[in-house]
C-alpha cells in the first residue's frame, strides 16, 4: 500500500510540476508585448545565451563534420561512392546532428547558466525585490531570456551544420582526395530545401523552446539555497538532454518516417 | 480617509505555511508618519508579515488594509500600482548584481517614470546623497560592504518617493558603525520625507531606540504592543524575557526532550 501511495505521490508531483511549467510558459509568452517595447533586453540576452555559445558550437561543429567525413569515406569507398561524401555529411548534419548536438551543447553551456542565474536571483531576493518595485520579474527577467533562447538555438544549429559541412570538405577534399567540385555539386542536387533544411530548422526551434523553458522553469522553481540552485542546475542539463533526445525521436518519426 | 486613520490596518490575520500556523488572529495598526517596529524571536514570521503587507503572500483569513485598500483583494495591476507607493528594504539589499549603484537606484525611476536623462541623473544623485553614497555611484554591488549595500537599497526604495518603507531586519549582521548609520538614517528619512516606516527586527536596543511603537509577536499572536518605554518596563513575563534577553523564562533554554537521565541510560 505504501508503494502505491508513493507512486501516486510521484504522479501527482509530476503533474503539478507540468502544470506550473505551463503556467510559467503562458506568463512568459504574455510578456511579449512588453518585450517589444524594450528590444534592448532581448539583444542583451541573445548576446549572453547565444553569442557566448558560438565558440563551443563552432569548434564542435567543425570537428563533428571532420569525423563524419573520415567515417563516411571509409564506408563509401567500399561501394565506390566517394562522390556521395558531401551529401552524407550534409544530410547527417542538417537533419540530425546539427539540431541535436547544438541543443545539447546549448543546454550544457547556456541552459545551466540560465538556471543558476535565475536561481541565485531568487535566493538573493532580487526577484522579490523587483516584485516590490512593482516590476513583474517574469516579464522583465524571464521573457527576454526565453525568446533569446528561442532565437539563438536555431541559429546555433544552422551554424553547427554549416561549419560541419565545411569541416567535412576540408577532410574530404584536402586529406582524402575526394573531388572538391563533386563534394559540393552532388550535395547541392541531393539536399532538399523543405525535406532537409526546413525539417532540421523545425527541430532546432522545438529544441530551443524545450531547453530554454526547462532552464528557466528550473531556476524559477529552485529552492533558494546554494544546494537547491546546484540541484536545479543539474536537473536542467539532465531534463534538457532527455527532452531533446526524446523529442528528436518523435520529430524524426513524424518527418522522415514511412 | 482621515489623517488619523492608520496607514496599515491588519485585522484577524491568519496565515499557514506548509500546514504550520504562522499567524493566528493578528491585529496590528501602523500609524501614519511614525516608525513602528515589529519584533519577536527568529521564526515568528516577521518577514512573512512584510510579504503579506506587500501582497507577495495572501492571508488565509483576515484583512490587510494599506491606505484603505485590501491588499489581498486587489488585481495585479492595482497591486503593482499600490507597490509603487511602498518601498521595501530586503535583508540582503536585493540589489541587481549586474547594474551599478547608480543604475540600481535609477531602476524604479526608469521603469515607472519617463523622465529626461538629465533630471533622472539629478534625482538619483540626490537619493544617493541622502544615504551618503553619492561618491560610490560607479561601484558594482559586489564591491560594497553589507552596510553600504543596504544604504543603496534604501536609496532605491525611496526613489519613487513612497508613502511607506518596510525594513526587513535592517540591523542584522552590521558592525557598530554601520548599525549606528542605519539607525540614524531610518529615523531621519522617516521624519524628513514624512514617511511611515515599519521595521522588522530582533535587535531590541536599536529598534527600541528609534521606534515610536513596538509590536511584539510570538506564537502567532501579538504578545504586547505599545511605546518602547512601556514594553521595557512590562510586567508580562514573555515580553520581559524578550526585551531583556533572559536565557530562560516562558521560552525555555532547552528544546523539548525526554529527561536527561532517561536519555543517557537508555542510549
Amino acid at each position: 500500500m505504501d508503494a502505491l501511495a508513493r507512486l501516486g505521490r510521484v504522479g501527482i508531483d509530476f503533474l503539478e510540476n507540468l502544470g506550473r511549467a505551463h503556467l510559467l510558459l503562458w506568463a512568459m509568452l504574455r510578456g511579449v508585448d512588453d518585450l517589444m517595447r524594450r528590444p534592448r533586453l532581448l539583444v542583451e540576452q541573445i548576446h549572453s545565451v547565444g553569442v557566448l555559445t558560438v565558440l563551443i558550437i563552432a569548434v564542435a561543429g567543425t570537428f563533428v563534420g571532420m569525423v563524419l567525413a573520415l567515417q563516411g569515406y571509409y564506408i563509401l569507398t567500399q561501394f565506390a561512392a566517394e562522390q556521395m561524401l558531401g551529401v552524407m555529411v550534409a544530410a547527417s548534419l542538417v537533419r540530425e546532428l546539427g539540431p541535436v548536438v547544438a541543443a545539447l551543447l546549448f543546454a550544457g553551456r547556456a541552459g545551466s547558466a540560465l538556471t543558476a542565474e535565475i536561481g541565485l536571483m531568487k535566493a538573493t531576493e532580487q526577484l522579490a525585490g523587483l516584485e516590490m518595485m512593482a516590476v513583474d520579474p517574469v516579464k522583465r527577467v524571464l521573457t527576454p531570456r526565453f525568446f533569446a533562447g528561442l532565437i539563438s538555438v536555431p541559429l546555433l544549429g544552422a551554424m553547427f551544420s554549416a561549419l560541419g559541412v565545411l569541416g567535412g570538405f576540408l577532410v574530404g577534399a584536402g586529406l582524402l582526395g575526394v573531388d572538391a567540385a563533386g563534394y559540393w555539386s552532388v550535395m547541392q542536387t541531393r539536399i532538399d530545401f523543405y525535406g532537409d533544411l526546413v525539417n532540421g530548422g523545425i527541430k532546432s526551434v522545438v529544441f530551443g523552446v524545450a531547453c530554454t523553458w526547462i532552464a528557466l522553469y528550473q531556476g524559477y522553481e529552485a529552492d533558494p539555497t546554494s544546494e537547491g540552485v546546484g540541484r536545479a542546475t543539474t536537473r536542467t542539463v539532465v531534463h534538457s538532454s532527455l527532452a531533446v533526445l526524446g523529442l528528436d525521436f518523435i520529430l524524426t518519426a513524424l518527418m522522415f518516417g514511412e | 480617509m482621515t489623517a488619523d486613520e492608520p496607514l496599515v490596518k491588519i485585522r484577524g490575520l491568519r496565515f499557514f505555511r506548509s500546514g504550520r500556523m504562522i499567524f493566528d488572529g493578528v491585529d496590528i495598526d501602523i500609524p501614519r508618519g511614525q516608525v513602528s517596529a515589529i519584533m519577536g524571536p527568529s521564526g515568528t514570521g516577521k518577514t512573512t508579515l512584510l510579504k503579506l503587507i506587500g501582497g507577495q503572500l495572501r492571508p488565509a483569513e483576515g484583512q490587510i488594509l494599506v491606505d484603505g485598500e485590501d491588499v489581498a483583494e486587489l488585481n495585479n495591476s492595482d497591486l503593482y500600482r499600490l507597490r509603487t507607493r511602498m518601498g521595501m528594504l530586503f535583508q540582503s539589499g536585493a540589489l541587481l548584481t549586474d547594474l551599478t549603484v547608480f543604475e540600481n537606484v535609477a531602476y524604479p525611476l526608469r521603469e515607472h517614470a519617463s523622465l529626461p536623462e538629465s533630471l533622472l541623473r539629478k534625482l538619483v544623485l540626490l537619493k544617493l546623497e541622502a544615504v551618503g553614497l553619492r561618491g560610490a555611484r560607479a561601484l558594482m554591488p559586489a564591491e560594497l560592504s553589507g552596510g553600504m549595500a543596504r544604504r543603496v537599497a534604501l536609496a532605491r526604495a525611496m526613489a519613487l518617493d513612497p508613502m511607506m518603507i518596510m525594513y526587513d531586519e535592517p540591523f542584522a549582521g552590521q558592525d557598530p558603525i554601520s548599525m549606528g548609520v542605519l539607525v540614524d538614517l531610518i529615523r531621519a528619512l522617516n521624519d524628513a520625507a514624512r514617511l511611515t516606516s515599519i521595521i522588522v527586527s530582533h535587535d531590541v536596543k536599536e529598534a527600541a531606540g528609534i521606534a515610536d511603537v513596538i509590536y511584539v509577536l510570538a506564537q502567532g499572536k501579538v504578545m504586547e504592543a505599545g511605546p518602547p518605554e512601556q514594553l521595557l518596563k512590562s510586567e508580562q513575563e514573555w515580553t520581559r524575557q524578550f526585551m531583556h534577553g533572559h536565557a530562560d523564562g516562558p521560552v525555555h533554554f532547552h528544546y523539548p526532550a525526554a529527561a536527561l537521565e532517561e536519555d543517557l541510560l537508555h542510549g
